[in-house]
């Protein structure tokens, strides 16, 4: 076999294993899929009322505001699934497992893509179930299936670049505490920019940090695709920002990972 | 795979290691047999698992040369993977996986083909008698279980060299006979056995040469009885009663040594039930009166008191690694 069909196999083997501590485990999957839901239901009927009026629409409310606001918590739930990997692969270091990894003639990153491809499996399907959560409180798109496919293509791709990172987050770490806490930010990102209110409406340094995060042109991109807004020049900053952050996490992790276990 | 028997199935020239400003080996150079088991013997804290993880490829040495089946470790690690396998100090299972789960893991990370890896993993199983517990997780099995599970895992792929990172560490008596006759068998199919121990007699039951490290520094080397030799005998101390009856004995048994305060005499002997009797029928026949008699078989800290002046275990432990 090559060494590309070793790193295919070896990959696969690791996402089988990755998917099982998943079954296993299922606490974490359900609380990564929870807490995007919460925001939702908290954002639409706590606060939509008012937030919706607020956007100035010739409807307004309730129904304006969850059209606003899915595309944020779309990203919010790839943000937590993220920090979740960081979580998985600090404890999954701990385990004497690794080490034999390590003494094994195996595809290096294997232990690593098998976390980022399970992760991509378990984001993939809370976005599905968010999706369908805000369809059955009254989400509709006038979306086909090119803009469909188009959106989970994008969060996909972001979904990639940020687990990459959080794996390197998880590397990093000294402990599981300090892993959880340490890509944290992110989930926090959604709301400093145009997840949850327009940027317009937000004090001028703020609204620079907003405009220029990468959360938002892919926050827009999306809102775009589904709801039929301006996407302008979005959709290329977007794919720019994924491929950017999937590089730095990606050799950062390899960097990390290759260091000696024991120092 | 075979390797030519000229060539040592592992060599090792002036390895060092340092973690921060400890220093860890010393300059050690060691070479291995093909075919048999080796013996790494020291307390906690001498460099045993340090010796292993670089001898593994786990991490670099600072300094010195080591071939592990005729490949460097540090210039072609994964050709050094490809021939070892290993089972570490920390049990290298998953926890969350069943045995025969984490048997196919090493099947698939092997490349073996799914049937091939399903017949490998039962094989496995049962050779290792873990078939009933096989669909249960491995979080939930018994040290002893454990222990085995790991070695299983590290003969996926029929590896030619074996490090066993103190194999019965924590382990009771019965699962230590086991673990033993395991290793035994596995020799006799031909593999060669790198071992860490820091039980003399571990070493003495298995290995055909020992190695003796202390403070990262081999400090003797040698088969068991090359060692043993090395090392003052065993010794019966007989207590006495009263002061005359010491006297009497000490002067009939020349090379003793005697206290007079506790009243005890220590005869050199092998601590075989041949020299016993022969000792207690010359003071039968001297009719001296002894109030007590304990066997003393020399251990780890009679090797070490000898070896390197002082006893084994009075030296700051490793840190945990």
């Amino acid at each position: 076999m090559s060494t590309l069909s070793y790193a295919v196999a070896d990959s696969a083997t690791m996402l089988r294993r990755q998917v099982r501590h998943m079954l296993r485990y299922a606490s974490m999957t359900l609380t990564l899929i929870g807490m995007p839901i919460v925001f939702l239901l908290l954002f639409v009927y706590v606060f939509g009322g008012t937030l919706g009026a607020g956007l100035g629409g010739p409807d307004g409310g309730r129904a304006e505001y969850l059209e606003f606001v899915m595309p944020g918590v779309l990203l919010m739930a790839v943000a937590a699934g993220a920090i979740g990997t960081a979580i998985a692969v600090n404890m999954d270091m701990t385990e004497g497992i690794i080490a034999r990894f390590r003494t094994m003639a195996i595809f290096r990153p294997s232990v690593l893509t098998g976390h980022v491809l399970g992760s991509m499996v378990q984001t993939m399907l809370s976005l599905v179930v968010v999706t369908a959560v805000a369809m059955l409180i009254g989400f509709r798109s006038d979306a086909g299936p090119v803009e469909w496919a188009a959106t989970a293509g994008l969060l996909a791709m972001f979904t990639f670049a940020l687990t990459w990172l959080c794996v390197a987050c998880g590397l990093m770490a000294k402990n599981a505490e300090a892993a959880s806490n340490l890509p944290q930010p992110l989930v926090f990102l959604p709301f400093l920019g145009s997840g949850f209110v327009p940027t317009d409406s937000m004090p001028t340094g703020l609204r620079w940090f907003a405009e220029y995060q990468p959360f938002t042109p892919v926050i827009d991109t999306v809102r775009g695709l589904l709801l039929g807004t301006a996407i302008g020049n979005n959709g290329v900053i977007a794919l720019a920002w994924c491929v950017a952050i999937t590089l730095v996490g990606y050799l950062w992790s390899r960097r990390l990972y290759n260091r000696d276990p024991i120092r | 795979m075979a390797i030519t028997p000229s060539r040592p199935a592992i060599e090792v020239a002036g390895l060092r290691k340092s973690f921060g400003d400890q220093v860890v080996l010393d300059g050690i150079d060691l070479e291995v047999a093909e075919g048999t088991i080796f013996a790494l013997l020291g307390p906690n804290g001498a460099g045993k698992t340090t010796t292993v993880h670089i001898l593994t490829t786990l991490i670099g040495a600072d300094a010195g040369e080591a071939r592990v089946a005729g490949h460097d470790v540090a210039g072609d690690p994964d050709a050094v993977r490809a021939a070892i396998g290993v089972t570490g100090q920390l049990t290298a299972v998953d926890n969350l996986l069943t045995g025969e789960e984490n048997l196919r893991l090493m099947t698939d990370l092997r490349h073996l083909d799914r049937a091939e890896g399903r017949r490998r993993a039962a094989e496995l199983l049962s050779q290792f008698d873990l078939a009933e517990a096989a669909r249960k997780p491995a979080g939930t099995y018994s040290g002893g279980m454990r222990r085995r599970l790991d070695l299983a895992m590290g003969l996926v792929g029929d590896p030619r060299i074996i490090f066993l990172d103190e194999p019965t560490t924590g382990l009771d008596p019965r699962s230590r006979r086991t673990m033993w006759q395991i290793i035994r068998d596995l020799v006799a199919g031909g593999v060669t056995i790198f071992l860490t121990t820091q039980y003399l007699e571990e070493a003495d039951e298995l290995a055909d040469r020992i190695a003796l490290l202390d403070h990262g520094r081999l400090v003797a080397e040698g088969t068991p009885d090359e060692l043993k030799r090395r090392i003052p005998g065993g010794h019966i101390r007989l207590q006495f009663a009263y002061p005359d009856g010491l006297e009497s004995a000490a002067h009939n048994l020349g090379d003793a040594v005697r206290d007079d305060e506790a009243l005890t005499l220590q005869v050199p002997s092998d601590g075989s039930v041949k020299s016993l009797r022969a000792l207690l029928d010359r003071l039968d026949s001297e009719s001296v009166e002894v109030d007590g008699l304990s066997i003393h078989t020399p251990d780890l800290d009679d090797v070490f008191l000898t070896l390197t002046g002082q006893p084994a275990n009075d030296e700051e432990k490793e840190p945990a690694r």
